[in-house]
């Protein structure tokens, strides 16, 4: 997308003021409205600790994280096929892009009823709920990248005479991986979002569950301390796989 | 951010000798597929392979779609939907074109707020309404700020990323002619850099929209995402079906004419460049 340089030192010290910045802001802010709306950064890592140690917190996290590493397991197999197939079709590709565009575009949490409808109350109405977020930007990008592969690579592969699997493994993928990473890291943060939403509406355990309880109960300081947790989470793993992309294009480009 | 993307690398590499009889064709068998889909939906709802009751026949939907508009019974939902979503989406394109200029501006600023922006869609966002329903009150305010935040980076880095590609000849210019900065920014930067933002503004209009159903769904007391959420708890699927469709159709709407505005921004721009 955007070139950023990777230098060291200022860059530490960028981060630092960022993190400073941010934690000022809020502070300020929880002064401005009062520590009742909003908790402080203090007390609110003070709450996630109390949070964290509850005695079925462990529970609720592993509920979370299983549902949401099935989902995005299966988000990216498939996203990653169904756009290799797109992509190597070119015809396929254009009929269904815009759909695809299109799919992306709506609001997805006002199809939650069909999903329970469909997959009943419990794990797997949270798992399609997870896939159905995170698997379009996935297609997409595999699309995008496969159809702009270099054409010596397909025909080397032809020469060869590869099957599609095997043009699939050793050809496709292995070109297409920067962008098949960059797309991961969007179909990460959006299964985490489609996870979370379907444990907010229909789940009795997981982090997205404490929230919707925590709402109901009119309780910040834990509204905010699980909000942190996500965001720090959601922030760690989005920053390394852009490293990640980076390191990886950068090899490519060489 | 991904449309962007696509867009981008695709229109120019689009050929351009055998469009024709091929981009009919192209269209004829997306309408077919989604006709198809539609046909095997009904026919297996009709045919009761799926449970009827759940899943209601996509005629039976446009139906009660019809029976929804024409009785009216839920056009201030409709409105108050649009007009907070209209509201967020001016707040993101005003704020989010002066934050890109701003970062534009200010190299150092962005150096600092790159991790920010690059991370900002991986965080749900949603988690922090609850926060602002304790901040505003249970009313419009945080579904709006809710929408602009959704929407607000999409269309700074957008913003940022057409002033970066401005030919420079057009900046030169500019400063032959002596333009103050409030002119170059209105008669240069904004024409030159026109279809970046563009798609950040279409991007905004689909986060801000995403945005304040999504709010509505999660918790408030009026609005369509509201409506679909009290029928879907009321089993009342007949309503929760037909302003479903409502709400897909109304999107979809949208989304083409901005798609096909943009993919003809995008070409203009590409001829004028390769002139």
């Amino acid at each position: 997308m955007r070139k950023v340089t990777f230098n060291s030192r200022s860059n530490r010290a960028d981060v630092l003021i960022l993190v400073v910045g941010l934690l000022v802001m809020w502070k300020l802010a929880s002064l401005l409205l009062g520590p009742d709306a909003l908790p402080g950064p203090w007390s609110t890592l003070v709450q996630l600790k109390r949070e964290i140690t509850a005695p079925d917190f462990a529970a609720h996290l592993a509920e979370t994280g299983k549902a949401f590493f099935v989902a995005l397991v299966l988000a990216v197999l498939g996203g990653v096929a169904i756009g290799l197939v797109l992509g190597a079709r070119r015809l396929a590709g254009d009929v269904m892009e815009p759909l695809l565009i299109a799919l992306y575009s709506i609001p997805k949490i006002s199809l939650y009823p069909i999903v329970l409808l469909v997959f009943g109350l419990g794990i797997s109405a949270k798992i399609a709920f997870g896939v159905i977020h995170g698997i379009i930007p996935i297609i997409i990008f595999t699309m995008t990248a496969v159809r702009n592969i270099k054409p010596v690579l397909l025909r080397s592969a032809r020469a060869h005479r590869l099957t599609p699997w095997q043009t699939a493994m050793h050809i496709l993928i292995p070109a297409t991986v920067p962008e098949i990473v960059a797309g991961l890291r969007i179909g990460f943060s959006l299964t985490l979002l489609g996870t979370l939403l379907g444990e907010m509406f229909a789940s009795q355990r997981g982090i997205g569950h404490l929230l919707m309880l925590a709402i109901d109960r009119h309780n910040p300081p834990t509204i905010m301390a699980l909000a942190l947790l996500l965001f720090v989470f959601a922030t760690v793993v989005s920053i390394g796989l852009l490293r990640w992309d980076r390191r990886l294009r950068h090899g490519t480009l060489t | 951010m991904i449309s962007a993307v696509s867009d981008n690398q695709r229109a120019p590499s689009r050929n351009k000798r055998w469009t024709g009889w091929r981009d009919h064709r192209v269209v004829l068998l997306r309408l077919g597929l989604v006709a198809a889909i539609i046909g095997i939906l009904e026919l297996a709802s009709r045919l009761s392979w799926i449970d009827p009751i759940s899943f209601i026949p996509p005629s039976s939907m446009a139906a009660s779609a019809w029976h929804i508009l024409i009785a009216g019974t839920y056009r201030e939902d409709m409105l108050l939907t649009l007009s907070s979503a209209c509201t967020a989406l001016v707040l993101a394109v005003i704020g989010g074109f002066a934050f890109g200029l701003m970062l534009y501006r200010f190299g150092r600023l962005r150096r600092v707020l790159d991790p920010l922006l690059l991370s900002y869609y991986a965080v749900p966002i949603f988690v922090l309404y609850p926060m602002l329903i304790v901040i505003f009150g249970l009313n419009r305010w945080p579904l709006i700020v809710l929408g602009f935040l959704f929407a607000i980076v999409a269309m700074a880095v957008n913003t940022l990323n057409g002033l970066e590609r401005i030919p420079i000849v057009l900046l030169r210019t500019a400063r032959v002619m002596h333009l103050g900065r409030i002119q170059e920014i209105w008669l240069i930067k904004l024409p030159a850099s026109l279809p970046f933002i563009f798609t950040g503004i279409k991007l905004a209009i689909v986060y801000s929209f995403i945005a304040v159903i999504g709010g509505e769904f999660l918790l408030s007391g009026a609005g369509l995402g509201y409506q679909i959420a009290f029928a879907y708890n009321n089993f009342d699927n007949q309503t929760m079906y037909g302003l479903m469709f409502l709400l897909l159709l109304f999107v979809g709407t949208i989304n083409l004419l901005l798609h096909s505005a943009e993919q003809r921004l995008y070409q203009r721009r590409v001829l004028k460049e390769g002139a």
